[in-house]
């Protein structure tokens, strides 16, 4: 039994949930293998095999699908629904339809496990989900409640070193390795700018081309969603009359809130992929938001699968360079930080 | 008070009178046009969808001519479209307008709030709740007769011997609507222009191709948006019919109709999941046109459009099962129509040429 591998595409709610699904697949006894970063390689894959109007994320899923298939004998592939006791929060419909897109238009798939997870109803969810998921593996008793403590416990770890600002990749790491995080060294920074945006945009280095390093060449120090502590980030919702519909896009606009309201930072970056529906609103909701509460600068990155990293770099650069001569302004007069 | 309103398709008629029933002065002047769109299109995100923009624009007109209030639906996600009102508002404060936007949720999720949105509407018109009542009751009759006609003459236009002549024979009924003010007077209106529909001469012995048009419902039903695509295919000699009338979504809205309930099973080998909007509809749809011995399907929808793309990367899997030609147009503020046209002569043609081959087989 014990080889079984079991594949967990590289992108979209891997950033998210990978920690978790690790440990309880491989405490159950089989091997998970994850799809290799991403690449030209399944970006071209990706493009590809999808509809041609869809995002740049969802392609790059297809493509590390495209790329895993052959690879391993089971994918799993959760059809996300609602993570949170809400029942009008959903994932993006794109992340609904996932499974059924996949299904049609890439051939030759392995057997596909697409539980559906819905957490908002009842209790226990995700134990039962566990459960579920284990079923169809023809696992259950005691091994399904160890892998299930085990898979929360690894869970938790994984969003504790997040909030402390360790790089998502680094802290799946660390926390699939078992072993202790290092923080690296740190870059000497100057500034602080929130880089917000969907977890599959911000840590997939190969989609931003490398984002994070270039930002601390540059003595800039980033905030992200992740690093917002859960309790705040619920907060904000008070300064919203209507929640947004999408799980991600909720996280993003309350951390907008949270580095306006509560922790403040020298300017905000929306990270978005060309074409994303859910953005469309959240970026016109962040800029208004950060128009009318902070006054603070606010640019948006939109990325897709042509973007080059000379262009990146230059807006980046040309928008900090705005931030310190805005500093230097201010300093005659009244400190920025207050 | 001067209310603006969402404008769809020919619903404006009937809007129109239930704005005057609740005692308020309607502001449905300018129809949508091409300032209308780039104004929406100055002013809203560059991703948001063709009726958004189509929208906002429109309000921005009508905010223009006076109007104070504007009163639109929400919704619960995940189609955008539930979070239009809270956007649309957003901006328009932005511009410096104090315009307000009541957005009414979905009945039955709220009823509170909904009940006391209305009620200040009502109160602010002097007028009560039975004579609200009576004229719901006129408007709901309004919307189901303007639908009925738009139908028949889609029935109607591909039998037409003189092109164009159902377009203005149709234009005349919508006019003789707008001026009914009661139930008989809407009734006899009714009976007069299914009577001019039916007076248009007609060569019955055409076998006109058959093509089922699903997709996104304001673009389906918003003529400005899909570039009039029903009437296009009509006066080309097609038959068309549309999965969504407004009519039959209110009324689904409010209790789910045996047909919804169809369309939704015959989608689950495809789909399992509501995807929000009507994504789950142009699957099931597709499926029932086909079965039905349609030529072909278009899909409609507005560019970036969410659960239209997923239904569209689903669709030929579902075309190859079927047999069934589906050709989909995404729809923006760049879409023209001479483009739309050749691609739908083209489809026609290929559609034409298929069922030949066919029929030839079959002797």
């Amino acid at each position: 039994m014990g080889n079984i591998k079991i594949g967990f595409p590289r992108a979209l709610f891997y950033y998210a949930y990978y920690p978790f699904w690790y440990a309880f697949f491989s405490e159950l006894g089989f091997e998970v293998v994850a799809s290799s970063p991403t690449t030209k390689y399944s970006l071209d894959l990706g493009v590809q095999e999808t509809v041609n109007d869809a995002c740049l994320p969802i392609k790059l899923y297809h493509g590390h699908v495209a790329e895993l298939k052959d690879k391993v004998d089971i994918i799993f592939m959760p059809r996300m629904v609602r993570v949170r006791k809400m029942e009008t929060e959903v994932f993006c419909p794109k992340f609904l339809g996932l499974p059924d897109m996949i299904r049609n238009s890439i051939e030759g798939l392995p057997r596909i496990i697409d539980e559906r997870v819905d957490l908002s109803k009842g209790l226990f969810p995700v134990w039962k989900l566990c459960q579920s998921v284990a079923k169809q593996l023809d696992k259950s008793g005691v091994i399904v409640w160890r892998s299930y403590k085990k898979a929360r416990r690894c869970q938790n770890e994984f969003h504790r070193y997040l909030v402390r600002g360790i790089p998502v990749e680094e802290a799946i790491n660390a926390v699939v390795t078992g072993q202790s995080c290092q923080k690296k060294e740190e870059y000497e920074t100057d500034i602080d700018l929130a880089i917000l945006g969907y977890p599959y945009l911000i840590y997939d280095s190969f989609v931003n081309v490398g984002l994070f390093d270039k930002l601390g060449e540059m003595g800039i120090k980033p905030w992200t969603v992740e690093m917002v502590p859960p309790e705040r980030l619920e907060k904000q919702g008070k300064y919203l009359s209507k929640s947004l519909f999408w799980h991600f896009s909720n996280r993003t606009i309350r951390s907008t809130l949270y580095y306006l309201h509560e922790k403040k930072v020298d300017g905000i970056i929306h990270v978005t992929a060309f074409g994303c529906g859910p953005d469309a609103m959240v970026d016109k909701l962040m800029e208004l938001e950060t128009k009318n509460t902070g006054k603070l600068p606010f640019m948006t990155l939109s990325l897709d699968e042509l973007t080059g990293e000379a262009g990146i770099l230059t807006r980046i650069e040309a928008f900090v360079d705005m931030l310190r001569l805005r500093r230097k302004k201010n300093e005659n007069s009244i400190s920025h930080h207050g | 008070m001067k209310i603006a309103f969402p404008i769809m398709g020919n619903s404006y008629i009937a809007f129109k009178q239930l704005i005057k029933e609740m005692g308020h002065e309607p502001v449905v002047e300018p129809m949508i046009s091409a300032k209308t769109m780039s104004l929406g299109v100055a002013y809203s995100p560059e991703f948001a969808c063709i009726p958004f923009k189509i929208l906002l624009g429109s309000y921005l007109e009508a905010i223009e001519k006076g109007a104070e209030v504007i009163i639109t639906s929400g919704g619960h996600g995940p189609c955008r479209a539930g979070y239009y009102g809270i956007l649309h508002q957003k901006i328009i404060q932005d511009l410096g307008y104090d315009t307000k936007v009541v957005v009414f949720d979905s009945f039955t999720r709220n009823i509170g709030d909904y009940i006391r949105k209305l009620n200040w509407l009502l109160t602010q018109g002097k007028t009560s709740w039975w004579k609200f009542y009576k004229g719901l009751q006129k408007v709901w009759l309004k919307i189901k007769v303007l639908d009925e006609l738009e139908i028949l003459s889609h029935n109607i236009r591909p039998y037409e011997i003189n092109k164009g002549e159902t377009t203005k024979v149709y234009k005349k009924c919508l006019e003789l609507v707008d001026e009914t003010k009661n139930k008989s007077q809407i009734l006899e209106a009714k009976d007069a222009c299914i009577k001019m529909l039916k007076n248009i001469s007609q060569d019955r012995s055409r076998k006109p191709l058959k093509i089922g048009v699903v997709g996104e419902i304001y673009v389906l039903i918003e003529p400005f948006a899909n570039l009039d695509i029903q009437a296009t295919l009509g006066e080309m000699g097609v038959y068309t019919e549309r999965s969504m009338y407004l009519a039959h979504w209110l009324r689904e809205n409010s209790n789910k109709s045996h047909h919804e309930k169809d369309v939704i099973e015959a989608a689950q080998p495809y789909l399992r999941e509501k995807i929000g909007g009507h994504g789950i509809n142009s699957i099931g749809e597709t499926i029932m046109y086909a079965k039905r011995g349609f030529d072909g399907i278009i899909q409609m929808a507005p560019f970036s459009c969410i659960p239209e793309i997923v239904a569209k990367g689903i669709l030929p899997r579902i075309s190859q099962d079927n047999g069934i030609p589906v050709m989909t147009v995404f729809l923006d503020e760049q879409t023209g129509k001479a483009g739309l046209e050749t691609r739908l002569e083209a489809f026609a043609d290929l559609l034409k040429q298929r069922r030949d081959g066919r029929l030839l087989k079959a002797y």
